[in-house]
């Protein structure tokens, strides 16, 4: 148990980096109502840039200024494929995130593996057990800044039409909202922060990899729905559920940690995240007919 | 004010679903006109509606706005000049949004949108002087998510947002519809007045004909996507259902008038 406990600082910082790209996840998913693959591809993106850029001599601010524009310009390209060439918002992404393989492996050079040490370089975060509260730390610090501004960001008028464009698309043409400018901007910001938590994933690895985006919008979606089943009554404000999904994506790296040290194969990680995001979808639906079935036969019984 | 010459509109031309859904309209209202709408299932009344804000482009013909050709221009441009409210009251209003935050999207219709607060102190005054009109005490619910709102509530506050902004034009596409017959007529008298206060041009489509008639300076009257009739002044406020029925039987040439029409 003591065993466990003194293990539990590297998911939680694990968590919360994995809950930046989360929150891009929610700008698309929960904001615009979008499902967006392009994150895969983006989080990587991030990575590449930030350590090349940083390696290269950069100052580790600028290079991470330059990951969230480079992931800016995937989400511009995936909305420029969905409104103005009219192909599915998914299948956009797609597209998007298979191109970006190509663009993330040119960006380090041919090579699918860089790495960037922290004897070298100042970096943020570390997932060194010595310095892991220092990581948690900066953590914290970097997600309330990132929520503040999405919070003034999502209250502003253009912050007011992407929303209203993911929540009533004809409500907001009729009202003068250009509805695809809103949705390319929202891939954009999304886009931006996941390729920033690439960068910041990047640091606390040591290295930035062609692979590393495999699975994230999973990750993000999972972190998503977790947050949302868990708190989504206690937290009804926007800034909340932003936490809320910072919440979600640790409680998902600690879960993680526990199935590995009860013997899940780390082969089998992706199966298993899989099944466990695919359960959490299935459940609002569940409930739906569950509920409906129940008044059904209290009505039924009221008739007879 | 409105000019809609010789406008043509054909949904899946070429295929065997085609439907010629307007068939060379033409239609000048005046400022001020309050026109009411009539005619069956299919006739083309919500599709000349789309037609003038955008939702799909013509085949052939031109509208024009106050001397603009605005024909060409995309939905979200052609919205400056013009207030709507659909049949569907979930359609009008963003129900994850609150009230005020509804409320300030619509006040910005036309305008360019910063990144200033999407609702100011001030305007949250404002919309509740302009909610306590309603008499719904929607004035006290600023905050409250729109989803929560009832149909006929939803339907009010989209007329609010419609009437927003002063626009040139009102389109009501049988706003009251879906609703029961008590909350259909509060929200009628409700149009009634906004339309007699600003004076704003309105085109009203009704399934109602007793309203069509009680209705507005003028009547037009459509049937397989041309305008059959156009009564408006004196005949129109003599108009009885009796006559719009025989008008209908004779257009539709023996077919007669459909359930709903009959009905109401």
């Amino acid at each position: 148990m003591i065993n466990f406990l003194s293990s539990l600082p590297t998911p939680v910082a694990q968590g919360m980096i994995w809950g930046v790209m989360a929150i891009g996840v929610f700008v698309t998913f929960k904001v615009l109502e979008l499902s967006d693959l392009t994150v895969d591809g983006s989080f990587a993106t991030g990575g590449a840039v930030f350590v090349v850029l940083t390696t290269g001599g950069m100052n580790i601010y600028l290079s991470m200024l330059i990951s969230f524009v480079a992931g800016c310009v995937a989400g511009f390209v995936t909305g420029i494929f969905h409104t103005k060439f009219g192909i599915p918002a998914i299948l956009s992404g797609i597209l998007t995130q298979l191109a970006l393989y190509s663009v993330n492996l040119r960006i380090m050079g041919g090579k699918a593996n860089t790495a960037i040490s922290w004897r070298n370089f100042d970096l943020l975060v570390s997932s060194r057990t010595d310095v892991i509260y220092e990581t948690i730390l900066v953590c914290v610090i970097f997600i309330a800044v990132l929520i503040a501004v999405l919070y003034w960001f999502f209250g502003t008028e253009l912050g007011h039409s992407i929303r209203s464009t993911g929540c009533n698309a004809a409500m907001s043409r009729a009202n003068g909202i250009n509805t695809n400018t809103c949705k390319v901007l929202g891939l954009v910001l999304s886009n931006g922060i996941v390729a920033l938590a690439g960068a910041l994933l990047s640091q606390f690895q040591g290295f930035a990899d062609v692979n590393m985006g495999r699975g994230a919008i999973v990750i993000g979606l999972a972190a998503v729905i977790i947050g949302e089943v868990a708190f989504g009554k206690i937290f009804r404000n926007f800034a909340l559920k932003l936490v809320s999904v910072v919440l979600g994506a640790i409680i998902y790296y600690i879960v993680i940690t526990i199935v590995l040290k009860l013997g899940l194969r780390t082969d089998d990680l992706k199966l298993f995240s899989a099944l466990v995001v695919g359960l959490f979808l299935g459940i609002p639906y569940w409930k739906s007919k569950v509920h409906f079935n129940k008044k059904e036969k209290k009505e039924v019984k009221a008739d007879a | 004010m409105l000019e809609i010459r010789d406008v043509h509109k054909t949904f899946n031309a070429g295929t065997i679903n085609e439907k010629k859904a307007l068939t060379g309209v033409n239609l000048t209202l005046n400022d001020g006109d309050f026109v009411t709408v009539i005619g069956g299932n299919g006739a083309g009344k919500s599709t000349l509606l789309n037609m003038i804000t955008g939702v799909y482009p013509v085949d052939k013909g031109s509208i024009i706005l106050d001397g603009t050709d605005i024909t060409k221009l995309p939905e979200h441009k052609r919205a400056k000049f013009l207030g709507r409210v659909f049949q569907d009251p979930m359609t009008g209003t963003s129900g994850g949004m609150q009230i005020d935050e509804n409320l300030a999207i619509a006040a910005r219709r036309g305008k360019f949108r910063s990144l200033l607060p999407g609702v100011t102190k001030k305007e949250r005054e404002e919309f509740k002087t302009l909610l306590k009109k309603l008499d719904l005490g929607l004035e006290n619910r600023l905050s409250s998510k729109v989803g929560l709102l009832s149909g006929g509530q939803r339907q009010a506050v989209t007329l609010l947002m419609a009437s927003m902004q002063n626009p040139k034009l009102l389109l009501l596409d049988e706003h009251t519809a879906a609703l029961d017959p008590q909350t259909a007529a509060k929200v009628l008298a409700l149009t009634e007045e906004i339309v007699s206060e600003s004076k704003i041009t309105t085109l009203m489509i009704t399934h109602n004909m007793k309203d069509a008639i009680r209705l507005g300076n003028r009547l037009i009257m459509m049937n397989n996507g041309q305008i059959i009739y156009d009564i408006s002044g004196e005949e129109k406020k003599n108009l009885k259902v009796s006559d719009l029925m025989e008008l209908f039987a004779k257009a539709s040439s023996g077919e007669f008038a459909n359930d709903r029409m009959l009905l109401s």
